[in-house]
């Protein structure tokens, strides 16, 4: 008897009953969905996560100095230099140096603006964008100008979004405003929108300290990271002599330990829903069992008109399989329908666009599987059948 | 027609079969002899636990003898695996029980087809030989049904149909009109008459002297042994008891 044969009678056979064989497949069903929808919300967990840390750099490395217990110094040449001696990791650095001020435009305070001095490559590490004007340039460095950038919620509380050439005052001084960012987020005050960037020589000027004791350094590329964290721990420590002077902190190490540790938890949870699958083979067994003795007769009559034992085992093991693939598939689209559900849930009630997005891996994963353990279930009651007695099998009744 | 003259089809060689019940070792088939030539209509006769089943079921190839030859169509069968001896039942083979034996999910068709498909033959041929042997049956309208909806004769017929579907060499018939009126026990007969008449082979097994009484030859068998065989209508031939002459074999003949 052929395969295709096989499929038409499990077919037939299963449509013949829906009732059973829809009870028989829920285990697979409630299987697979559980499956689904697990792994797609450790992806939507995964892509938000990875999507958070993108915004505050998933490439960059902040370094610290402390120069403790060292007597020697390392200057900004020095930090340029060790960009400059690792073209093939790290694609550009900046100092950073803030300090306390609040500025004043006119007459109105504003003390929750951050002030930072920065380099002439910041706005490209931090992936920050122009609105308007020019960005801090060598020459404002090395003349320390008193020239700044503004966010776009100075730009539009204070300037009327009008602000090129205007000034406001930092502890008293005045700086003229040569450009104006983007949003970085939704432009109120205390937000990433409220900043005022200098050039990183007139801010440690204003906030009188001797050289800049923070840089961020931005690798080439994700994959970089730890080998640019390396070259730079590397250098320092020949600068230094002594791994407490400084630190160096990457962001991705962080982000790639929590993507670990939700890659197990997510890992343990689609293990626990797994289990529903197995308990599911095992009802797909258990009607199996039930519907080989309820067609004793038939096996009995089949086996006199020529069917061999491969016959009657491959339509047995066929039908098992069948119903659980189409439990699978049946699980696949439930799966579907709940992580859409899940999905718009998150949103409604957390205010945060979580996408639960089961993966093409997972799907088929699921599906094979289901099918496998449909098989699995399904050989012991079909060999009990093709190993029937066509005699005892006839007279049954 | 001589049967003598025809190729032996069915030959038993001192057949025995053994059932082993605790201590007592039960004797269903005791040294049984003989050969059915092609052409030939034989009923065996016998009543319950005179080994005519379990004959039935070795002519069937559906269980081995203990020990002794059994040739089937020029092959030795005696000791062939479960698989081999399924093969011989398909395409050697034709069955017609009593219960009739359709499979009530499938349709009239569907069943007639089922030794063809266990056969391998194509989609498109089964098809046309499932039909043409339910035409034979008179049972072409039918073709769509499921055995539930037609009547025991009609069911019979279409065990009929498939017995004759896989064109085989032997049609074995067991209890054919045992669950069937007279007048539909009669109609199925005359069939079974009508297709030896057109040369197939037929072993009919029955308790029941009167249908015996169709058949050309008759072996009757006593407790596994047989005590009888030779043509029909014969002083001797539908005894029922060790007696040799009984009233009942007279009215029965």
């Amino acid at each position: 008897m052929s395969i295709i044969q096989c499929f038409k009678l499990a077919l037939k056979s299963i449509w013949s009953s829906k009732v059973r064989s829809l009870l028989t497949m829920l285990g697979i069903i409630i299987g697979v969905s559980a499956v689904i929808v697990i792994i797609g919300l450790g992806n939507g967990m995964e892509l938000y996560m990875t999507d958070q840390f993108a915004s505050m750099g998933t490439t960059t490395l902040n370094v610290t100095i402390m120069g403790r217990g060292s007597s020697r110094q390392a200057s900004v040449d020095d930090i340029y230099q060790i960009a400059s001696d690792n073209p093939t990791l790290i694609k550009a650095v900046t100092p950073t140096v803030s300090g306390q001020g609040g500025i004043k435009v006119g007459r109105d305070s504003y003390h929750g603006t951050s002030v930072t001095g920065v380099g002439e490559d910041y706005l490209a590490i931090k992936q920050y964008t122009l609105a308007q004007g020019r960005g801090i340039q060598y020459s404002d460095i090395l003349g320390r100008q008193n020239v700044c950038l503004i966010g776009s919620y100075i730009s539009q509380e204070c300037f009327n979004d009008n602000p090129l050439g205007k000034t406001l005052r930092i502890a008293g001084s005045p700086y003229t405003i040569v450009g104006v960012l983007n949003e970085i987020s939704d432009s109120t005050q205390y937000s990433s929108d409220d900043l005022v960037l200098l050039p990183y020589s007139s801010a440690a000027r204003l906030f009188r300290v001797g050289t800049p004791s923070s840089y961020t350094f931005d690798a080439v590329d994700k994959d970089h990271v730890t080998a640019a964290k390396a070259a730079v721990e590397d250098a320092l420590f020949e600068i230094f002599g002594d791994d407490d002077a400084y630190s160096v902190f990457a962001m991705s190490e962080l982000l790639d330990a929590m993507t670990d540790m939700l890659n197990i938890m997510i890992t343990i949870l689609a293990a626990i829903a797994a289990i529903s699958l197995v308990v599911g083979g095992i009802g797909i067994m258990n009607i199996m069992l039930v519907s080989v003795s309820e067609r004793t007769r038939e096996i009995g009559i089949r086996k006199s008109l020529g069917a061999r034992k491969w016959d009657i085992l491959s339509q047995f093991v066929i039908e098992a399989g069948t119903t659980s693939a189409i439990g699978g598939v049946l699980g696949i689209g439930f799966g579907y329908l709940l992580s859409s559900i899940a999905t718009t849930m998150i949103e409604v009630m957390l205010q945060e666009s979580l996408t639960v997005t089961p993966t093409a891996d997972s799907i088929a994963l699921a599906f094979g599987v289901s099918v496998a353990i449909g098989v699995a279930f399904g050989y012991l009651p079909a060999r009990k059948a093709a190993n029937l007695n066509p005699i005892d099998a006839l007279h049954f009744s | 027609m001589s049967a003598a003259e025809k190729r032996p089809l069915i030959e038993f060689d001192e057949i025995y079969k053994l059932y082993h019940m605790g201590d007592e070792t039960v004797r269903a088939v005791d040294g049984v002899s003989f050969t059915i030539r092609e052409g030939e209509f034989v009923a065996i006769v016998g009543q319950s636990g005179s080994g005519k089943s379990t004959c039935m079921n070795i002519i069937g190839c559906l269980d081995v003898p203990t020990s002794g030859r059994y040739i089937l169509n020029c092959e030795e069968v005696s000791s062939l695996s479960d698989d081999d001896l399924a093969h011989i039942r398909n395409r050697t083979l034709g069955f017609i029980f009593q219960q009739y034996n359709l499979i009530p999910k499938l349709s009239v068709l569907e069943n007639v087809e089922l030794p063809l498909l266990y056969a391998g033959v194509r989609a498109s041929e089964r098809a046309e030989r499932a039909k043409a042997a339910l035409e034979r049956v008179g049972l072409s309208s039918k073709l769509k049904n499921i055995p539930a909806q037609l009547s025991g004769g009609q069911q019979q017929r279409v065990s009929i149909a498939r017995a004759l579907a896989g064109d085989p060499s032997v049609i074995l018939a067991d209890e054919p009109t045992g669950a069937l009126d007279s007048k539909t026990g009669r109609d199925v007969l005359r069939f079974l008459e009508e297709l030896n008449a057109e040369g197939n082979t037929i072993v009919l097994i029955t308790h029941d002297n009167g249908i015996a009484s169709h058949a050309g030859r008759i072996i009757r068998l006593e407790d596994g042994k047989v005590v009888y065989d030779g043509p029909a209508g014969v002083e001797g031939s539908v005894v029922t008891d060790t007696a040799p002459q009984t009233a009942e074999g007279e009215v029965a003949g």
